[in-house]
């Protein structure tokens, strides 16, 4: 049977072992895998065991408290907020960046003028750092130098937008930096799967005389769907571990209001010097990503082979 | 009498690039049109004006009378199928069928008749729910030609309909399309650069050469009559003898060889002497017990055979000149052998040397 499927094995008649079909390939991906199952795996589960101990420093064992620093945890003010501000965050930014970057994305792909300065514009942003991000939105959100200063000076006394100094919603405050650098990034991916899109199908789509903005939601996005997905989880990632917009835009504050939980965990373990701590946040994180990851991943690739 | 699609003077430009210019075509109700040509001669770009995907630069365009110049291509009474298919591929067959008529807001009850109608022409009924992507190339080309059908429109408009399909496919489709015309009579205008599609439905065909139509006219007078060396060279496979020489009085020269063309029908009475080329298909050239009763007879000599199984092609030398023969295939010619072949000069085409125009 091996021998008529190709018409070319003439000497081997039993079929070649599979370990070595694209021998160099899988040598080639030994280090990766490597890297994987002892950096990712290994260390992941370090740190989940470390996250029932009592350490306080690197190197770590110390003494098995079970669920206590877990307990500890949820019982801190500074962790719940923290949670709350990610998934305001999460939950906004994922909306508003796929929103936002779907549209500009859909404009630019109407082949309008000047589309690659306009693209330049719109990606700036992503190439600069969150630290950069993060500063250049205090500054504009500050009330002495920034938008709310400007606007007073134009005429209108009373404007009042200092979301960054007001701890109920100066998570929005940070929200908006996240969403000017994520969308433009959002915008160039979604553009080039819009590009890989068949021009054929517009052209019967007008034909039809179904308007753009049907084509783009009844056939353009269902078509975009694996684009959406790298997205997603690209843009999921980034939440997640936001950090530094924070730590560059606020500090946490004011108080601890824009907390969020990576940099829960990161001063936990660095310097409050308590790993045991730090670990359990980080697990937590972990935890709700899985959350997220499994029903999706059971979704894409379960789902196939039943229906 | 009122044409079913009419072009006057249309120009389009990319830019500074002129594709088409002043062209002038008329589609007759009910007509095949073919248009024909190599890649990038402009046949989708003319189908793209037609159907008003394409914005064009100057003239006008009339469909069943009414001038659509600037009418949106929904508007223009006009069903398109694409090389590509260009289905919805979220969508099941009957989504892809009925997705246009709801949005134009046609009745339920109307739908589901069209796309049954549809269904059972084509025969595409089992398939109804399932997606594109669980069709084989053949079944989805069918479901595109069901979206137009289901427009209920008077001119149909294809992009190379069968050129993504195995030769098999292509050829069951290709009868299957003509079968279609037959049934519903509609206006069809047909891109494709495979001539064999074109002899084959074409009631007329428009051979296309850098924007501009070379010849328009029946199969039979595109193939025995080709206006031009283009078209004559481009239209026949395998692809038409010249041998160049001179037109002295009626008689056509080359090298010692003098052909008197009796029976060549001439475009125009030949007054002026000369240079021409004449053209002979290689199908049309007799051997064997044929020869003796052929108007003119030569000798040539065997270079190399192909056997084809239903014939066989023979090239040869007629003194310099290559000369290919289409015999039967039943026919034992060997390499080095000479040969004498007959020709018929009413069946060859003349063509002036210099401007390359049918004599
Ligand atoms: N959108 C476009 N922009 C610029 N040039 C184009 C465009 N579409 C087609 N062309 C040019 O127009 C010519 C005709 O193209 P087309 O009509 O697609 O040829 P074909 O006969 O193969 O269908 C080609 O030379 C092509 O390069
Ligand atoms: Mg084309």
């Amino acid at each position: 049977m091996a021998v008529t499927d190709t018409g070319q094995t003439e000497v081997s008649t039993k079929r070649p072992s599979r370990l070595f079909k694209n021998i160099a390939a899988k040598i080639a991906a030994i280090p990766m895998i490597f890297t994987a199952l002892v950096v990712f795996v290994g260390c992941t589960l370090w740190t989940i065991y470390h996250s029932f101990t009592r350490s306080r420093l690197l190197p770590a064992p110390d003494k098995w408290v079970g669920l206590d620093n877990y307990e500890r945890l949820w019982s801190e003010n500074r962790w719940l907020i923290s949670i709350e501000n990610l998934a305001i965050y999460g939950l906004c930014s994922l909306v508003l960046s796929l929103t936002i970057g779907f549209v500009l994305a859909a404009l630019l792909d109407r082949k309008i003028r000047f589309e690659n300065t306009i693209r330049t514009i719109i990606l700036y942003p992503f190439a600069l750092s969150f630290v950069v991000t993060g500063l250049a939105w205090q500054w504009i959100l500050n009330p002495e130098l920034g938008l709310q200063n400007t606007v007073r000076n134009i005429g209108w006394e009373s404007f009042t937008f200092d979301p960054l100094n007001n701890a109920d919603i100066v998570i929005y405050g940070v929200l908006i930096a996240g969403i000017w650098q994520g969308s433009g990034f959002v915008m160039v991916l979604l553009l080039a799967g819009m590009r890989g899109i068949d021009e054929d199908v517009w052209k019967a789509s007008r034909v039809e005389g179904i308007p753009a903005w049907k084509t783009y939601i009844f056939i353009v996005i269902p078509m975009m769907r694996p684009v959406f997905v790298t997205a997603l989880v690209i843009i999921s990632a980034g939440i997640i571990k936001v950090y530094d917009l924070v730590v560059a835009q606020t500090s946490g504050g004011p108080g601890i209001a824009s907390e969020v939980p990576a940099k829960y965990v990161i001063e936990k373990m660095f310097q409050a010097q308590n790993l045991g701590l730090g670990f359990a946040a980080s697990t937590m994180m972990l935890l709700s990503v899985l959350v997220v990851l499994i029903p999706w991943a059971y979704l894409e690739f379960g789902g196939k082979k039943n229906g | 009498m009122t044409y079913s699609v009419e072009i006057k003077q249309l120009d389009l430009a990319f830019g500074a690039v002129k594709v088409l210019q002043g062209l002038d075509l008329n589609v007759s109700e009910g007509e095949f049109l073919v248009l024909l040509g190599s890649s990038g001669c402009g046949k989708s770009t003319l189908l793209n004006c037609i159907a008003g995907l394409l914005e064009i630069t100057d003239g006008q365009i009339f469909i069943k009378g009414k001038n659509v110049t600037w009418a949106e291509p929904s508007e223009r009474g006009i069903g398109m199928v694409f090389q590509s298919y260009a289905l919805y591929p979220q969508m099941t067959v009957k989504g892809n069928l009925s997705f246009g008529l709801k949005n134009a807001k046609i009745p339920k009850n109307e739908i589901e008749k069209r796309v049954a109608r549809a269904a059972e022409i084509l025969q595409i009924g089992p398939l109804l729910d399932r997606k594109p992507g669980a069709l084989s190339g053949g079944q989805r080309q069918r479901v595109a030609i069901g979206r137009a059908l289901v427009r209920d429109v008077d001119v149909f408009l294809f992009d190379e309909p069968l050129s993504n399909l195995d030769a098999k496919l292509r050829v069951d489709l290709r009868v299957e399309l003509k079968r279609l015309h037959n049934q519903l009579q509609n206006t069809m205008i047909y891109v494709t650069h495979d001539q064999v599609e074109a002899m084959t439905l074409a009631d007329r065909i428009a051979v296309m050469k850098g924007g501009a139509i070379m010849q328009l006219g029946s199969p039979d007078e595109i193939y025995n009559k080709p206006r031009n060396l283009y078209v004559a060279d481009f239209i026949g496979s395998p692809s038409m003898n010249f041998v160049e020489g001179h037109l002295e009085g009626g008689l056509f020269k080359v090298d010692d060889m003098v052909l008197p063309m009796d029976g060549y029908v001439f475009a125009a009475p030949q007054t002026a002497d000369r240079l021409a080329t004449i053209g002979i298909r290689p199908e049309h050239v007799v051997t064997g017990e044929l020869v003796p009763n052929a108007p003119l007879q030569f000798n040539v000599d065997v270079d190399l055979v192909e056997p084809m199984g239903s014939d066989t092609l023979v090239y040869a030398k007629l003194g310099q000149h290559p000369f290919r023969i289409r015999m039967d295939g039943q026919a034992s010619v060997k390499v080095g052998e000479t040969i004498s072949i007959g020709v018929d000069p009413s069946r060859a085409s003349l063509f002036d040397t210099a401007t390359e125009d049918r004599l």
